[in-house]
């Protein structure tokens, strides 16, 4: 007993001096430029001014944020270690795991509905346009990815390029044209996924960090080329104009004949929206769809043991060039799919879209979610996309911090401090299971330390 | 003939700028095997750092001497950046040591946007601008109205760059730490085995990495009087591409990757399309990892099963 509080006494002094420490180093760290900040003046010159309150306060909160991990986190953490590891699983957590899915499934189905009848028409349709189909494109992007990181192991850092790809594709044709919609879906998905195989072929022979830097120099090529090919993708002015998709030919306007007249509804924008909506619910379904059946086809198999080892996929027999090319194909196909909805939605594409920020931001939904896992990636999206939304509408943060306090500058950088915290602290992603496409008997769950990645 | 007088001399300037950020790069590589993609943040971060130290220097205390005020800068961009480095090694990359291959890349990536970010909020997303700290040039040369000139900042960073390259030399091959490093670059098992503290040295590899990035960002903020938050993203890839095409984990093969990626971009923008320079550096990138994956100077990566 005395042991034990000597033990803690001596915690504590530690404990103290961590944060000292740590108190010191945030602000050295955070001096330079939270304590000073550069403006221009009236005359164009650059001046400094300071900003010792910010300063101190966030040193200090850095101090007692470190002196809370020592005393309160820590100790609780090693409770959690100590405890013993359940070596059964409960049995509310097989029944949830089986429900979770048809859940999840039927509730993004009546999402719009739940939504008008809560807000009313006014209100739904900025939930359903930044919530629900701003997140599903990154969900369907995520699930593309998944395809080439996830099931292949193939780091692709340029997968916005197809995006892009996709999205010109659809407004060149559809401006120049004019065809519809539902011709140039499938068209884009085959142009991008052209690119994906034509841009897949000089790389076929890295592996890992090589290939990753590799493909982002593709994708930063190709939004360089859209930048400066103006007589064709004007520039960084972008295109606009872009033709909306119809209700299968008819089109959402105030017209006699237009979505609303037709069906003797009264006009409202929210009918495109949840048009739209479920177009691109159905999209990512597709993807997930053809994700999960080309699993437990030979490609599918094929790719999964290409991300376990390479060499041991080659000397069984396994092509490896078609393997990796129908993987880069295939997610290209899908980013083409997304792309032209995307330009379809807005009506208007720059290159400012298809950025390599664009690209980490894909990356990241994917890493995160647990690579490799469809549910994981979308619940990663929704955490991510979602939550840099809902930064929009924290109008409170305003009262607390002055009214010049705008949330959406801070959306990036906590971002990418996330990905950050998120490797740190569960490197493997949110969902570090898998469910195996082959099994003997039953199936149990892989997890996902045993499996090596990235070095297909 | 005078163009390409004039074009070799901002091509070598350049180049020593992207050697400098590239060194780092390659011995981050060569260590422990990881792709630091938020080096060249660092290194953006380094140039604002400069920025401050030398608005302090001049608006504030008066220093009159730009030499003086020069030095101080780059002392001060040196020991911050540092400090910066080893912390974002300790809190973002140590712990996914021994996880798996890409864990350390994503975090890096992750940092990369928090850092540039990071810039952009405390600092503001305008262009910094500061009047020219040096003036003056040398004409070398005048041929048909055209001067070829030598400018004295470009000397200045010419100068830095070989003694920092020197002293870095000596560092890496005649002392302990050297030595150590060397050592955990072969085999870190088994330099742990004989005494070297591993991860002391990969915390002075990113500490060393960060001054010379320091260096580079205090000469690009003098060369071009200007720098904003995101200053750090292409030059970290063309510095990247230097390392590659030197042959990764090869400190000459970085210097001379650096002179090579300037030389370049420069001549590309001078006698091609200034519109298209990224696109060359990109281009060179992706041909060197196809075709020449070790690099000029590097070893061939031999797969083992």
């Amino acid at each position: 007993m005395s042991e034990g509080a000597a033990n803690q006494r001596i915690d504590t002094v530690a404990a103290l001096r961590d944060a000292a420490i740590t108190t010191l180093l945030a602000f050295g760290l955070f001096l330079p430029l939270i304590g000073f900040q550069t403006v221009t003046n009236i005359r164009n010159e650059l001046e400094l001014d300071t900003r010792w309150p910010l300063l101190f306060s966030i040193v200090a909160v850095v101090g007692v944020a470190r002196l809370a991990y020592s005393f309160l986190l820590a100790p609780w953490l090693e409770r959690i270690k100590q405890r013993p590891v359940a070596t059964t699983t409960p049995a509310w957590r097989t029944s949830f795991g089986k429900w979770f899915v048809p859940f999840c499934i039927g509730f993004v189905i009546v999402y719009p509905v739940i939504i008008i009848a809560a807000t009313g028409y006014g209100g739904a349709l900025k939930w359903v346009d930044n919530f629900g189909i701003q997140i599903l494109i990154y969900v369907m992007l995520g699930w593309g990815l998944n395809i080439v990181v996830g099931l292949a192991g193939l780091l692709d850092l340029g997968y916005v390029a197809f995006y892009a790809v996709g999205a010109y594709a659809y407004a060149l044709l559809a401006k120049e044209f004019g065809f519809s919609f539902w011709i140039l879906l499938p068209l884009a998905g085959v142009m991008s996924s052209f690119w994906g195989i034509l841009l897949g072929f000089p790389v076929l022979r890295l592996r890992g960090d090589y290939l990753a830097i590799v493909t982002l120099a593709f994708g930063e090529i190709i939004r360089i080329v859209l930048v400066n090919w103006v007589d064709v993708t004007n520039g960084y002015a972008g295109i606009s104009g872009i033709p909306r998709p119809s209700f299968f030919g008819i089109p959402f306007n105030a017209n006699d004949d237009g979505f609303a007249a037709t069906f003797g509804l009264e006009f409202s924008p929210i009918y495109r929206t949840i048009f739209l909506y479920y177009l691109i619910l159905a999209l990512a379904f597709l993807t997930a769809f053809v994700t999960v059946r080309l699993r437990r086809l030979p490609v599918g198999r094929a790719w999964e043991a290409l991300r376990e080892d390479e060499i041991a996929c080659r000397s069984l027999g396994i092509n490896t060039t078609h393997t990796k090319l129908t993987a880069f194909g295939m997610g290209a196909m899908f980013a083409g799919f997304a792309g032209s909805f995307f330009a379809a939605r807005q009506g208007f594409i720059s290159p400012e879209s298809f950025t390599f920020l664009e690209s980490a931001t894909i990356l990241a939904i994917v890493v995160l979610g647990g690579m490799g896992s469809q549910i994981g990636v979308a619940i990663a999206a929704i955490a991510m996309i979602g939550g840099t939304e809902i930064m929009r509408e924290l109008e409170f943060l305003k009262a607390i911090f002055g009214e010049s306090f705008d949330p959406t500058q801070y959306r990036m950088l906590l971002f990418g401090f996330a990905m950050v915290i998120i490797m740190v602290l569960r490197p493997r992603g949110l969902i570090s299971h898998r469910a195996p496409s082959v099994f003997l008997k039953e199936p149990k769950p892989v997890p996902v330390d045993l499996v090596k990645q990235g070095h297909g | 003939m005078e163009v390409f007088l004039q074009q070799l001399i901002n091509g070598i300037t350049l180049g020593s700028i992207y050697g400098l950020i590239a060194i780092g790069y390659t011995m981050v590589f060569g260590i422990i095997g990881m792709v630091n993609f938020a080096h060249g943040d660092v290194f953006m971060v380094a140039a604002f750092v400069a920025l401050v130290a030398f608005l302090i220097l001049t608006t504030w205390l008066g220093v009159s001497s730009i030499a003086v005020a020069l030095f101080v800068v780059l002392i001060v961009a040196m020991l911050f950046t540092s400090l910066v480095n080893w912390i974002i090694e300790r809190l973002a990359y140590r712990p996914l040591r021994g996880s798996f291959r890409l864990a350390p890349l994503i975090s890096a990536i992750g940092m990369s946007i928090f850092l540039s970010n990071f810039v952009q909020v405390s600092q503001g997303p305008r262009n910094k601008a500061i009047p020219p700290m040096v003036q003056g040039e040398f004409v070398l040369l005048t041929h048909n109205d055209y001067a070829v000139t030598l400018s004295f900042k470009q000397l200045i960073i010419w100068g830095v760059t070989a003694v920092l390259l020197v002293c870095f030399w000596y560092l890496v091959a005649r002392t302990r730490l050297g030595r150590a490093q060397r050592a955990c670059e072969q085999d870190q098992r088994m330099a742990a085995l004989v005494g070297v503290n591993v991860d002391q040295t990969i915390s002075l590899t990113f500490v060393i990495a960060a001054a010379l990035a320091a260096v580079a960002g205090t000469m690009y903020l003098m060369y071009y009087g200007v720098v904003s938050f995101s200053d750090g993203f292409v030059p970290g890839v063309k510095a990247f591409t230097a390392a590659v095409l030197g042959g990764i984990g090869s400190l000459p093969g970085a210097v001379i990757g650096g002179l090579l990626i300037g030389l370049i971009e420069t001549m590309w923008s001078a006698y091609f399309s200034i519109d298209y320079k990224d696109v060359a550096a990109f281009s060179v990138l992706a041909i060197t990892l196809i075709f020449l994956p070790q690099g000029l100077f590097g070893r061939p990566d031999v797969e083992k099963v």
